[in-house]
Protein backbone atom coordinates (compact mmCIF):
# COMPACT_ATOMS: atom_id res chain seq x y z
CA UNK A 1 0.00 0.00 0.00
CA UNK A 2 0.98 3.55 -0.53
CA UNK A 3 1.60 5.66 2.28
CA UNK A 4 -0.03 8.27 1.14
CA UNK A 5 -3.27 7.00 0.65
CA UNK A 6 -3.57 5.91 4.22
CA UNK A 7 -4.73 7.13 7.18
CA UNK A 8 -3.29 7.28 10.81
CA UNK A 9 -3.49 7.64 14.14
CA UNK A 10 -1.53 9.46 16.72
CA UNK A 11 0.06 6.36 17.95
CA UNK A 12 1.44 5.59 14.89
CA UNK A 13 -0.73 3.16 13.37
CA UNK A 14 -2.05 2.95 10.01
CA UNK A 15 -5.09 2.03 8.13
CA UNK A 16 -6.42 0.99 4.19
CA UNK A 17 -10.17 0.52 4.23
CA UNK A 18 -11.32 -1.74 0.74
CA UNK A 19 -14.39 -3.14 0.54
CA UNK A 20 -14.72 -7.11 -0.03
CA UNK A 21 -16.94 -8.81 -2.07
CA UNK A 22 -19.57 -8.97 0.40
CA UNK A 23 -19.62 -5.68 0.42
CA UNK A 24 -18.22 -5.19 3.90
CA UNK A 25 -15.50 -2.59 4.96
CA UNK A 26 -11.95 -4.40 5.60
CA UNK A 27 -9.06 -2.31 6.99
CA UNK A 28 -5.85 -3.46 6.76
CA UNK A 29 -3.47 -2.11 9.72
CA UNK A 30 0.13 -1.71 10.14
CA UNK A 31 2.50 0.50 12.26
CA UNK A 32 4.17 3.54 10.35
CA UNK A 33 7.79 3.67 8.75
CA UNK A 34 8.39 6.46 11.31
CA UNK A 35 7.35 4.18 14.80
CA UNK A 36 9.42 1.43 13.13
CA UNK A 37 12.41 3.79 13.22
CA UNK A 38 12.02 4.77 16.40
CA UNK A 39 12.16 1.67 18.23
CA UNK A 40 14.72 0.16 15.82
CA UNK A 41 16.05 -3.17 16.67
CA UNK A 42 12.55 -4.60 17.52
CA UNK A 43 12.80 -8.33 19.53
CA UNK A 44 8.91 -9.35 19.25
CA UNK A 45 5.35 -8.64 18.77
CA UNK A 46 2.70 -10.29 19.84
CA UNK A 47 -0.60 -9.92 17.84
CA UNK A 48 -3.97 -11.12 18.96
CA UNK A 49 -5.78 -13.54 17.16
CA UNK A 50 -8.64 -13.35 14.35
CA UNK A 51 -11.89 -13.59 15.84
CA UNK A 52 -10.67 -11.17 18.36
CA UNK A 53 -12.94 -7.69 18.64
CA UNK A 54 -10.63 -4.64 18.57
CA UNK A 55 -11.80 -1.22 19.79
CA UNK A 56 -10.91 2.14 18.91
CA UNK A 57 -7.91 3.39 20.34
CA UNK A 58 -7.70 0.08 22.93
CA UNK A 59 -4.32 -1.61 22.64
CA UNK A 60 -4.95 -5.03 20.52
CA UNK A 61 -1.11 -6.39 20.72
CA UNK A 62 2.60 -5.02 21.48
CA UNK A 63 5.56 -4.77 19.94
CA UNK A 64 8.83 -4.82 21.87
CA UNK A 65 12.23 -3.41 20.72
CA UNK A 66 15.86 -4.05 22.43
CA UNK A 67 15.09 -0.24 24.21
CA UNK A 68 11.28 -0.60 24.84
CA UNK A 69 7.87 -2.07 24.80
CA UNK A 70 5.26 -0.27 22.85
CA UNK A 71 1.34 -1.45 22.83
CA UNK A 72 -0.38 -1.41 19.44
CA UNK A 73 -3.69 0.70 19.01
CA UNK A 74 -6.52 -0.46 17.16
CA UNK A 75 -7.75 2.72 14.69
CA UNK A 76 -10.75 1.33 14.42
CA UNK A 77 -13.65 -0.50 15.73
CA UNK A 78 -14.61 -4.12 14.63
CA UNK A 79 -13.29 -7.98 14.65
CA UNK A 80 -10.35 -8.91 13.31
CA UNK A 81 -10.98 -11.22 10.13
CA UNK A 82 -6.95 -11.98 9.64
CA UNK A 83 -3.72 -11.79 11.27
CA UNK A 84 0.03 -11.25 9.96
CA UNK A 85 0.99 -14.81 11.54
CA UNK A 86 4.51 -14.96 10.15
CA UNK A 87 5.15 -11.71 11.09
CA UNK A 88 6.61 -12.37 14.40
CA UNK A 89 9.14 -14.98 12.42
CA UNK A 90 9.67 -11.95 10.39
CA UNK A 91 10.49 -8.91 12.00
CA UNK A 92 12.80 -7.54 9.47
CA UNK A 93 9.51 -6.96 7.74
CA UNK A 94 8.35 -4.18 9.46
CA UNK A 95 11.61 -2.43 8.41
CA UNK A 96 11.83 -3.41 4.78
CA UNK A 97 8.11 -2.67 3.90
CA UNK A 98 5.84 -1.86 6.92
CA UNK A 99 3.37 -0.51 4.11
CA UNK A 100 3.41 -3.95 2.49
CA UNK A 101 4.41 -7.45 4.08
CA UNK A 102 4.64 -5.72 7.53
CA UNK A 103 0.67 -5.41 7.22
CA UNK A 104 -0.39 -6.35 10.99
CA UNK A 105 -4.15 -7.16 10.99
CA UNK A 106 -7.16 -7.05 8.82
CA UNK A 107 -10.45 -5.75 10.94
CA UNK A 108 -14.15 -5.74 9.37
CA UNK A 109 -15.08 -2.50 10.41
CA UNK A 110 -18.65 -1.83 12.88
CA UNK A 111 -18.58 1.55 11.43
CA UNK A 112 -16.51 4.11 9.35
CA UNK A 113 -16.94 6.76 12.16
CA UNK A 114 -13.39 6.37 13.80
CA UNK A 115 -11.64 6.85 10.25
CA UNK A 116 -12.56 10.51 10.88
CA UNK A 117 -10.49 10.65 13.80
CA UNK A 118 -7.17 9.93 11.77
CA UNK A 119 -5.21 12.14 10.14
CA UNK A 120 -4.17 11.74 6.91
CA UNK A 121 -0.42 11.74 5.29
CA UNK A 122 0.03 15.19 4.89
CA UNK A 123 -1.18 15.77 8.64
CA UNK A 124 0.43 12.96 10.13
CA UNK A 125 4.02 13.73 8.32
CA UNK A 126 3.65 17.06 9.66
CA UNK A 127 2.98 15.25 13.64
CA UNK A 128 6.28 13.50 13.14
CA UNK A 129 8.27 16.20 12.20
CA UNK A 130 6.98 18.34 15.48
CA UNK A 131 7.68 14.91 17.60
CA UNK A 132 11.30 14.79 16.52
CA UNK A 133 11.91 18.48 16.97
CA UNK B 1 18.63 12.39 22.57
CA UNK B 2 18.16 11.84 26.25
CA UNK B 3 18.34 13.58 29.05
CA UNK B 4 21.43 11.86 31.59
CA UNK B 5 22.14 13.30 34.64
CA UNK B 6 21.93 16.76 33.21
CA UNK B 7 24.07 15.49 30.36
CA UNK B 8 22.08 15.62 27.21
CA UNK B 9 23.11 12.30 25.31
CA UNK B 10 22.31 10.33 22.84
CA UNK B 11 20.55 6.58 22.73
CA UNK B 12 22.09 5.48 19.64
CA UNK B 13 24.04 7.07 16.87
CA UNK B 14 22.70 4.28 14.51
CA UNK B 15 20.81 1.68 16.18
CA UNK B 16 21.77 0.15 19.58
CA UNK B 17 22.23 -3.30 17.86
CA UNK B 18 24.52 -2.23 15.41
CA UNK B 19 26.83 -0.24 17.97
CA UNK B 20 26.66 -3.34 20.13
CA UNK B 21 27.62 -5.49 17.38
CA UNK B 22 30.85 -3.13 16.24
CA UNK B 23 32.07 -2.80 19.78
CA UNK B 24 31.99 -6.89 20.01
CA UNK B 25 33.80 -7.45 16.87
CA UNK B 26 35.39 -4.25 15.63
CA UNK B 27 34.92 -1.14 17.59
CA UNK B 28 32.98 1.10 19.56
CA UNK B 29 33.96 4.79 20.84
CA UNK B 30 32.22 6.37 23.54
CA UNK B 31 31.56 10.29 24.56
CA UNK B 32 31.85 9.28 28.40
CA UNK B 33 32.46 12.67 29.39
CA UNK B 34 29.67 12.69 31.86
CA UNK B 35 31.47 10.57 34.27
CA UNK B 36 32.24 12.65 37.00
CA UNK B 37 36.56 13.50 37.14
CA UNK B 38 37.79 14.12 40.60
CA UNK B 39 41.25 15.31 41.00
CA UNK B 40 43.87 14.80 44.17
CA UNK B 41 47.33 16.12 44.18
CA UNK B 42 49.09 16.85 47.45
CA UNK B 43 51.58 14.97 49.38
CA UNK B 44 48.24 13.35 51.49
CA UNK B 45 46.16 13.01 48.84
CA UNK B 46 46.52 9.35 49.28
CA UNK B 47 45.52 8.87 52.79
CA UNK B 48 42.89 10.95 52.44
CA UNK B 49 41.34 8.50 49.86
CA UNK B 50 42.81 5.17 51.83
CA UNK B 51 39.93 6.39 54.43
CA UNK B 52 37.25 6.42 52.29
CA UNK B 53 37.32 3.57 49.51
CA UNK B 54 36.66 0.25 50.04
CA UNK B 55 39.98 -1.13 48.66
CA UNK B 56 43.34 0.14 49.93
CA UNK B 57 44.93 3.06 48.01
CA UNK B 58 48.13 3.17 49.60
CA UNK B 59 49.69 0.13 47.98
CA UNK B 60 48.77 1.60 44.37
CA UNK B 61 51.86 1.89 42.25
CA UNK B 62 51.99 4.87 39.91
CA UNK B 63 50.26 3.92 36.77
CA UNK B 64 47.15 1.70 38.28
CA UNK B 65 43.80 1.84 38.65
CA UNK B 66 41.46 -0.39 40.71
CA UNK B 67 37.61 -0.33 41.01
CA UNK B 68 36.54 0.47 44.16
CA UNK B 69 33.39 1.58 46.08
CA UNK B 70 32.60 4.36 48.46
CA UNK B 71 29.98 3.09 50.96
CA UNK B 72 28.36 4.65 54.41
CA UNK B 73 28.03 4.10 57.63
CA UNK B 74 25.94 1.49 57.63
CA UNK B 75 27.70 -0.39 54.90
CA UNK B 76 25.21 0.61 51.70
CA UNK B 77 26.63 1.65 48.45
CA UNK B 78 27.17 5.52 47.80
CA UNK B 79 29.00 4.82 44.48
CA UNK B 80 31.34 2.44 42.41
CA UNK B 81 34.34 4.12 41.43
CA UNK B 82 37.24 4.00 39.75
CA UNK B 83 41.02 5.51 41.59
CA UNK B 84 44.00 5.81 39.35
CA UNK B 85 47.31 7.09 41.03
CA UNK B 86 48.52 8.61 38.21
CA UNK B 87 51.76 8.03 36.48
CA UNK B 88 54.75 10.63 37.75
CA UNK B 89 54.33 13.55 36.04
CA UNK B 90 57.00 17.41 36.24
CA UNK B 91 55.42 19.06 38.82
CA UNK B 92 53.10 16.70 40.55
CA UNK B 93 54.57 14.61 43.02
CA UNK B 94 51.45 12.77 43.87
CA UNK B 95 47.94 12.65 42.14
CA UNK B 96 45.07 10.97 42.50
CA UNK B 97 41.91 10.70 40.00
CA UNK B 98 38.69 9.38 41.02
CA UNK B 99 35.89 8.75 38.18
CA UNK B 100 32.52 8.63 39.73
CA UNK B 101 29.14 8.33 38.21
CA UNK B 102 27.37 11.28 36.51
CA UNK B 103 24.32 10.79 38.85
CA UNK B 104 26.50 10.81 42.02
CA UNK B 105 29.07 13.43 41.18
CA UNK B 106 27.71 15.77 43.72
CA UNK B 107 26.57 13.40 46.47
CA UNK B 108 30.71 12.20 46.34
CA UNK B 109 31.91 15.37 45.85
CA UNK B 110 30.19 16.32 49.36
CA UNK B 111 30.97 13.24 51.24
CA UNK B 112 34.93 13.11 50.24
CA UNK B 113 34.89 16.83 51.58
CA UNK B 114 33.10 16.22 54.35
CA UNK B 115 35.22 13.29 55.03
CA UNK B 116 38.41 15.38 54.84
CA UNK B 117 40.81 14.57 57.64
CA UNK B 118 41.61 17.68 59.52
CA UNK B 119 44.70 19.81 57.72
CA UNK B 120 45.20 17.42 55.46
CA UNK B 121 47.85 18.53 52.76
CA UNK B 122 46.02 17.71 49.78
CA UNK B 123 43.73 19.21 47.11
CA UNK B 124 40.58 17.92 45.53
CA UNK B 125 39.22 19.69 42.27
CA UNK B 126 36.59 19.06 40.06
CA UNK B 127 37.96 18.41 36.51
CA UNK B 128 34.63 17.28 34.91
CA UNK B 129 34.28 19.73 32.75
CA UNK B 130 37.88 20.29 32.20
CA UNK B 131 38.29 17.14 30.96
CA UNK B 132 36.58 15.04 28.56
CA UNK B 133 36.81 10.92 28.64
CA UNK B 134 35.98 8.95 25.67
CA UNK B 135 36.27 5.50 25.86
CA UNK B 136 37.16 2.98 22.53
CA UNK B 137 36.49 -1.15 23.35
CA UNK B 138 36.55 -3.79 21.45
CA UNK B 139 38.96 -6.38 19.65
CA UNK B 140 40.51 -3.47 17.53
CA UNK B 141 40.13 -0.38 19.56
CA UNK B 142 43.89 -0.64 20.17
CA UNK B 143 44.44 -0.53 16.29
CA UNK B 144 42.46 2.98 16.27
CA UNK B 145 43.49 4.80 18.95
CA UNK B 146 47.48 3.58 18.27
CA UNK B 147 46.94 5.92 15.10
CA UNK B 148 45.34 8.40 17.32
CA UNK B 149 47.96 8.80 20.43
CA UNK B 150 51.40 8.86 20.72
CA UNK B 151 51.92 6.09 22.71
CA UNK B 152 52.87 2.48 22.34
CA UNK B 153 49.12 1.26 23.76
CA UNK B 154 49.95 -2.71 23.87
CA UNK B 155 52.83 -1.57 26.45
CA UNK B 156 49.59 -0.69 28.71
CA UNK B 157 48.26 -3.46 31.24
CA UNK B 158 45.30 -4.28 32.07
CA UNK B 159 44.10 -1.52 34.56
CA UNK B 160 46.67 0.73 34.41
CA UNK B 161 47.52 4.07 32.65
CA UNK B 162 49.93 6.10 31.09
CA UNK B 163 50.31 9.30 30.54
CA UNK B 164 50.10 10.46 26.59
CA UNK B 165 50.40 13.31 23.62
CA UNK B 166 46.86 13.36 22.31
CA UNK B 167 46.99 15.78 19.23
CA UNK B 168 50.11 17.37 20.90
CA UNK B 169 47.93 18.08 24.42
CA UNK B 170 48.68 15.91 27.68
CA UNK B 171 45.81 13.28 27.81
CA UNK B 172 45.76 9.84 30.57
CA UNK B 173 45.05 7.00 28.80
CA UNK B 174 43.77 3.70 30.37
CA UNK B 175 43.22 0.18 29.76
CA UNK B 176 39.45 -0.28 31.28
CA UNK B 177 36.10 0.13 29.97
CA UNK B 178 32.37 -0.98 31.00
CA UNK B 179 32.02 -3.42 28.10
CA UNK B 180 33.10 -6.77 28.66
CA UNK B 181 36.02 -5.73 25.54
CA UNK B 182 39.39 -4.90 25.50
CA UNK B 183 39.84 -1.10 25.32
CA UNK B 184 41.13 2.10 26.09
CA UNK B 185 39.42 4.90 27.75
CA UNK B 186 41.53 8.58 27.50
CA UNK B 187 40.71 11.37 29.37
CA UNK B 188 41.77 14.88 27.58
CA UNK B 189 41.03 18.34 27.27
CA UNK B 190 38.07 19.16 26.58
CA UNK B 191 38.58 22.12 24.38
CA UNK B 192 40.25 19.55 21.93
CA UNK B 193 38.00 16.21 21.86
CA UNK B 194 35.89 17.39 19.48
CA UNK B 195 38.86 17.25 17.30
CA UNK B 196 39.94 14.23 18.09
CA UNK B 197 36.49 12.51 18.25
CA UNK B 198 36.72 13.34 14.51
CA UNK B 199 40.12 11.40 13.83
CA UNK B 200 38.36 8.64 15.66
CA UNK B 201 35.85 8.46 13.39
CA UNK B 202 37.88 8.50 10.24
CA UNK B 203 40.16 5.69 11.86
CA UNK B 204 37.78 3.84 12.83
CA UNK B 205 35.19 3.38 10.09
CA UNK B 206 37.76 2.11 8.23
CA UNK B 207 37.82 -1.21 10.80
CA UNK B 208 34.09 -1.22 10.76
CA UNK B 209 33.74 0.52 13.89
CA UNK B 210 31.43 3.52 14.72
CA UNK B 211 30.42 5.72 17.99
CA UNK B 212 27.95 4.25 20.16
CA UNK B 213 25.70 5.87 22.76
CA UNK B 214 23.63 4.95 26.24
CA UNK B 215 21.98 2.25 24.81
CA UNK B 216 24.73 0.18 23.88
CA UNK B 217 26.90 0.78 26.66
CA UNK B 218 23.63 -0.31 28.81
CA UNK B 219 23.57 -3.87 26.51
CA UNK B 220 27.20 -4.08 26.26
CA UNK B 221 27.87 -3.89 30.30
CA UNK B 222 24.72 -5.98 31.17
CA UNK B 223 26.14 -8.87 29.03
CA UNK B 224 29.16 -8.45 31.11
CA UNK B 225 27.12 -8.39 34.44
CA UNK B 226 28.94 -4.90 35.36
CA UNK B 227 26.54 -3.49 38.08
CA UNK B 228 25.08 0.47 37.23
CA UNK B 229 24.50 2.38 39.81
CA UNK B 230 20.61 2.76 40.36
CA UNK B 231 19.89 -0.76 39.25
CA UNK B 232 21.72 -3.07 40.79
CA UNK B 233 23.60 -1.10 43.38
CA UNK B 234 22.32 1.83 45.92
CA UNK B 235 22.56 3.19 48.94
CA UNK B 236 20.50 0.05 50.56
CA UNK B 237 22.88 -2.50 49.06
CA UNK B 238 26.08 -3.53 50.23
CA UNK B 239 29.03 -5.01 48.42
CA UNK B 240 28.30 -8.93 49.69
CA UNK B 241 25.17 -9.10 47.90
CA UNK B 242 25.98 -7.60 44.81
CA UNK B 243 28.73 -10.08 44.49
CA UNK B 244 31.11 -6.97 44.88
CA UNK B 245 32.95 -8.59 47.95
CA UNK B 246 36.62 -8.29 45.87
CA UNK B 247 36.29 -4.54 45.60
CA UNK B 248 36.38 -4.58 49.72
CA UNK B 249 39.23 -5.05 51.75
CA UNK B 250 38.61 -4.76 55.36
CA UNK B 251 41.30 -5.67 57.16
CA UNK B 252 43.94 -3.53 59.10
CA UNK B 253 41.00 -0.96 57.61
CA UNK B 254 39.21 2.21 58.52
CA UNK B 255 36.83 4.09 56.25
CA UNK B 256 32.86 4.57 56.47
CA UNK B 257 30.91 1.43 56.61
CA UNK B 258 33.68 -0.61 57.68
CA UNK B 259 32.25 -1.90 60.86
CA UNK B 260 28.76 -2.16 59.33
CA UNK B 261 30.15 -3.85 56.09
CA UNK B 262 31.75 -6.69 58.62
CA UNK B 263 28.60 -7.59 60.18
CA UNK B 264 26.49 -7.54 56.74
CA UNK B 265 29.27 -10.01 55.58
CA UNK B 266 27.58 -12.72 57.69
CA UNK B 267 24.07 -11.27 57.92
CA UNK B 268 23.50 -10.69 54.06
CA UNK B 269 21.13 -13.72 52.40
CA UNK B 270 20.38 -11.48 49.11
CA UNK B 271 21.80 -12.33 45.58
CA UNK B 272 22.66 -10.98 42.48
CA UNK B 273 21.90 -13.52 40.34
CA UNK B 274 22.01 -13.40 35.99
CA UNK B 275 18.76 -14.69 34.43
CA UNK B 276 18.29 -16.93 30.93
CA UNK B 277 15.27 -16.28 29.58
CA UNK B 278 13.37 -18.71 27.13
CA UNK B 279 11.36 -17.22 23.97
CA UNK B 280 12.05 -13.18 22.95
CA UNK B 281 10.08 -11.28 25.51
CA UNK B 282 12.48 -8.63 27.11
CA UNK B 283 12.15 -8.41 30.75
CA UNK B 284 12.70 -4.66 31.91
CA UNK B 285 13.93 -3.53 35.52
CA UNK B 286 11.20 -3.81 38.31
CA UNK B 287 9.45 -6.84 37.07
CA UNK B 288 8.78 -9.69 39.48
CA UNK B 289 11.08 -12.61 39.88
CA UNK B 290 8.96 -15.91 40.52
CA UNK B 291 9.14 -19.51 42.11
CA UNK B 292 6.42 -20.94 41.44
CA UNK B 293 3.41 -18.35 42.18
CA UNK B 294 5.37 -16.14 44.85
CA UNK B 295 7.83 -13.59 43.76
CA UNK B 296 10.89 -13.73 45.22
CA UNK B 297 12.46 -10.55 43.86
CA UNK B 298 12.73 -8.28 41.27
CA UNK B 299 14.29 -7.57 38.33
CA UNK B 300 17.61 -4.63 38.32
CA UNK B 301 18.54 -5.20 34.37
CA UNK B 302 16.86 -6.52 31.54
CA UNK B 303 17.50 -6.63 27.91
CA UNK B 304 17.54 -8.96 24.56
CA UNK B 305 21.03 -9.94 24.78
CA UNK B 306 22.37 -9.07 21.05
CA UNK B 307 25.06 -11.23 21.41
CA UNK B 308 23.30 -14.05 22.82
CA UNK B 309 20.18 -13.57 21.54
CA UNK B 310 18.06 -14.13 24.11
CA UNK B 311 16.49 -12.17 26.79
CA UNK B 312 18.62 -12.05 29.73
CA UNK B 313 18.40 -10.08 33.78
CA UNK B 314 19.88 -9.55 36.42
CA UNK B 315 17.65 -9.12 40.23
CA UNK B 316 18.18 -10.07 43.70
CA UNK B 317 16.80 -12.78 45.39
CA UNK B 318 17.54 -14.70 49.01
CA UNK B 319 20.30 -17.57 48.44
CA UNK B 320 17.75 -19.96 48.83
CA UNK B 321 17.09 -19.59 45.30
CA UNK B 322 20.29 -18.70 43.92
CA UNK B 323 22.23 -22.01 42.56
CA UNK B 324 23.33 -22.04 39.29
CA UNK B 325 20.60 -24.36 37.05
CA UNK B 326 17.88 -23.71 38.97
CA UNK B 327 14.35 -22.66 36.83
CA UNK B 328 12.60 -19.40 38.38
CA UNK B 329 10.19 -17.33 36.34
CA UNK B 330 10.01 -13.75 35.18
CA UNK B 331 5.97 -12.32 35.54
CA UNK B 332 6.26 -10.22 32.28
CA UNK B 333 3.20 -8.03 31.96
CA UNK B 334 1.14 -10.45 33.22
CA UNK B 335 2.66 -13.40 31.65
CA UNK B 336 5.24 -16.25 33.28
CA UNK B 337 8.13 -16.76 31.53
CA UNK B 338 10.18 -19.59 32.67
CA UNK B 339 14.12 -18.57 33.53
CA UNK B 340 17.12 -20.56 34.52
CA UNK B 341 19.87 -19.07 36.48
CA UNK B 342 23.20 -19.12 35.19
CA UNK B 343 26.76 -18.02 36.07
CA UNK B 344 27.36 -14.28 35.65
CA UNK B 345 28.74 -13.04 33.55
CA UNK B 346 26.62 -13.82 30.43
CA UNK B 347 29.44 -13.14 28.33
CA UNK B 348 33.36 -13.65 28.24
CA UNK B 349 35.18 -12.50 25.53
CA UNK B 350 37.94 -14.34 24.23
CA UNK B 351 41.10 -13.43 26.56
CA UNK B 352 43.64 -11.33 24.41
CA UNK B 353 47.14 -12.77 24.52
CA UNK B 354 49.79 -11.18 25.82
CA UNK B 355 47.41 -8.34 28.14
CA UNK B 356 49.30 -8.55 31.13
CA UNK B 357 46.96 -7.87 34.16
CA UNK B 358 48.80 -6.19 37.78
CA UNK B 359 45.51 -4.60 38.77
Amino acid sequence: MSPEELRYAKTHEWIGVKTDAQGNKVGTVGISAFAVESLTDLVFIELPKAGARVQAGESFGEVESVKAVSDLYSPVNGEIVEVNSELSENLEWLSEDCYGKGWLIKVRLDDEKPLGDLLDFAAYKQQCAEEQA
Amino acid sequence: MVDFAGWSMPVCYDSIVAEHEATRNAVGFFDISHMGRFQFTGPEAGTWLERLLTRRVDDMSPGQIRYSLLTHDEGGILDDVLVYRCPPQAGHADEFLLVVNAGNRDKVWKWIQEHRPANTDAEMADRTHDWAMVAVQGPRSLEVVGQVVDFPLEKIGYFTCVQANIDDQHGLVSRTGYTGEDGVEAILPADIVEKWWQELHTTARELGGQPAGLGCRDTLRLEAAMPLYGHEIDMDTDPWQAGLGFAVDLENREFPGRNALACRKQETSQRRIGLELEGRRVPREGYAILDGEQAIGRVTSGTFSPTLQRPIAMGYVSKDYSDIGRTLAIDIRGQTIPATVVKLPFYHRRKNQGVKSVA
